[in-house]
């Protein structure tokens, strides 16, 4: 089986890579070039801790062939810090003490990032909504909701 | 297993891709075909893609609007001329899922999903779509009939009338998971009113039967009657009539005879 050339941006680097034919994005962002970050949970599309940023957009990379995103960009969660720093979200996730065991939590903070990128002070309502995709089997959620808006509230007033 | 990708600029190429291997099958979104590849599907061993424009186009200016099999519920959310839409394609997944999934799509996604296609069949959508012999017109009903057979044609857009008050279009998905969940049972209908009195019903099930289904038996108890408690309570008991519910996760087929009624009564008389 002959090999796809492909090449799109990686959390602002550009990439090459060959994939088979049917690869989903997951595994070429895991596999082929070592960005850990967005897990493999159920690959139905119900879980949402593989969610990737396509040109900005929340898109679920288990479900996303990874062909169609030449020449586009990709954020993985790996993008998110700025050098040593951790991004807002990243720091109220942390504070707020919204991941447990951790699975779901790349897949979250890709989400609120999908919504603060989009509308920086969201309502609980907004919030909710922005991550009814994604599953966390720990936490009850309430202390993910509360560290988005944590870090929408703390951005507003920088 | 790796699985051959082909990808076409225009959409009748893809279909005539499509309609001369049995093992090919059309990648829209994502969100059905992914899926059955991660699960091991060795059934398909092509995959069809077009990039094509006409795919994602929106007409939604006049009485009549056509969304490309491409367009995405995202899309659709954000387009305020299809208001009439907002509520289908909100209930549909997470936001995720509405950046990927399709209105083409959703025409073959199986129970407990499929509930954009509620929404279409209660509007007597038709579905454009293009097989080996070129391309025609099928109204929605006739569609989902045959949905076993559609497998090597290429729906290229869907096109309905938009209804003429919101309050002639109703739409209501039930789901234990808010606010995303699969359905246990979706309503939708459509109630033309004609000087007082309803003409031309509609009413369509997801997830009573093996496809979406019309509700005949509700839709001639409304029909050429005004919406009042006494249509409302006998196009309610008339709900279950014809439909073949199974039994899921979700809910049990007894279950879901036994409150599609209920919800087609609040739906007609307006309640949340």
């Amino acid at each position: 089986m002959t090999k796809t050339p492909l090449q799109f941006r990686h959390n602002g680097r550009d990439v090459a890579i060959f994939v088979d034919g049917g690869t989903n994005l997951l595994v070429a962002l895991r596999e082929l070039i070592g960005d850990m970050t967005p897990k493999f949970g159920c690959g139905q599309g119900g879980c949402g801790t593989c969610s990737v940023l396509v040109d900005g957009e929340l898109h679920l990379s288990c479900l996303t062939l990874a062909e169609t995103v030449a020449g586009r960009s990709v954020e993985t969660l790996d993008g998110m810090k700025q050098g040593p720093n951790l991004h807002p979200l990243q720091r109220a996730f942390a504070d707020s003490f919204a991941a447990q065991c951790g699975y779901c939590t790349p897949g979250m903070l890709m989400a609120a990032k999908a919504l603060l990128d989009r509308n920086p002070s969201p309502s609980r309502a907004d919030v909710i909504e922005a991550i009814s995709g994604n599953i966390c089997r720990c936490t009850g959620y309430e202390p993910i909701i509360n560290a988005i808006l944590a870090a929408a509230g703390g951005r507003a007033s920088a | 297993m790796a699985v051959t990708v082909k990808t076409f600029t225009n959409a009748s190429e893809a279909a005539g891709a499509l309609s001369s291997d049995r093992s090919a099958r059309y990648l829209g979104g994502g969100t059905l075909v992914m899926r059955a590849l991660n699960e091991g599907d060795v059934s398909i061993s092509t995959i069809v893609r077009a990039q094509d424009q006409a795919l994602t186009r929106i007409d939604a200016s006049g009485p009549r609007i056509t969304l490309g099999a491409g367009v995405t519920f995202a899309r659709v959310l954000a387009e305020r001329d299809l208001a009439f839409l907002h509520a289908p394609a909100r209930s549909i997944g997470g936001p995720a899922v509405r950046n990927m999934g399709t209105v083409g799509g959703n025409l073959f996604a199986p129970n407990p999903y499929g509930d954009f296609t509620v929404a279409l069949l209660a509007l007597d959508a038709t579905i454009a779509v293009q097989g080996g012999f070129g391309s025609r017109d099928i109204p929605i009903e006739e569609f989902l009939q045959g949905r076993e057979r559609q497998a090597g044609t290429l729906v290229l857009s869907v096109s309905c009338t938009r209804p003429a008050s919101s309050e002639a279009f109703r739409y209501r998905k039930i789901a234990r998971i808010k606010p995303k969940g699969g359905s246990v049972i979706t309503l939708a209908a459509h109630l033309p009113v004609s000087g007082g009195r309803i003409a031309g019903a509609r009413i369509a099930l997801g997830s009573m039967a093996p496809t979406q289904i019309r509700a005949r038996a509700a839709e001639r108890a409304l029909e050429g009657r005004s919406l009042d408690a006494a249509t409302i309570a006998a196009a309610a008991s008339a709900a279950t009539e014809g439909t073949s519910p199974s039994d899921n996760a979700l809910g049990s087929a007894w279950y879901r005879r036994e409150i599609v009624g209920v919800h087609l009564r609040r739906l007609l008389s307006g309640q949340e």
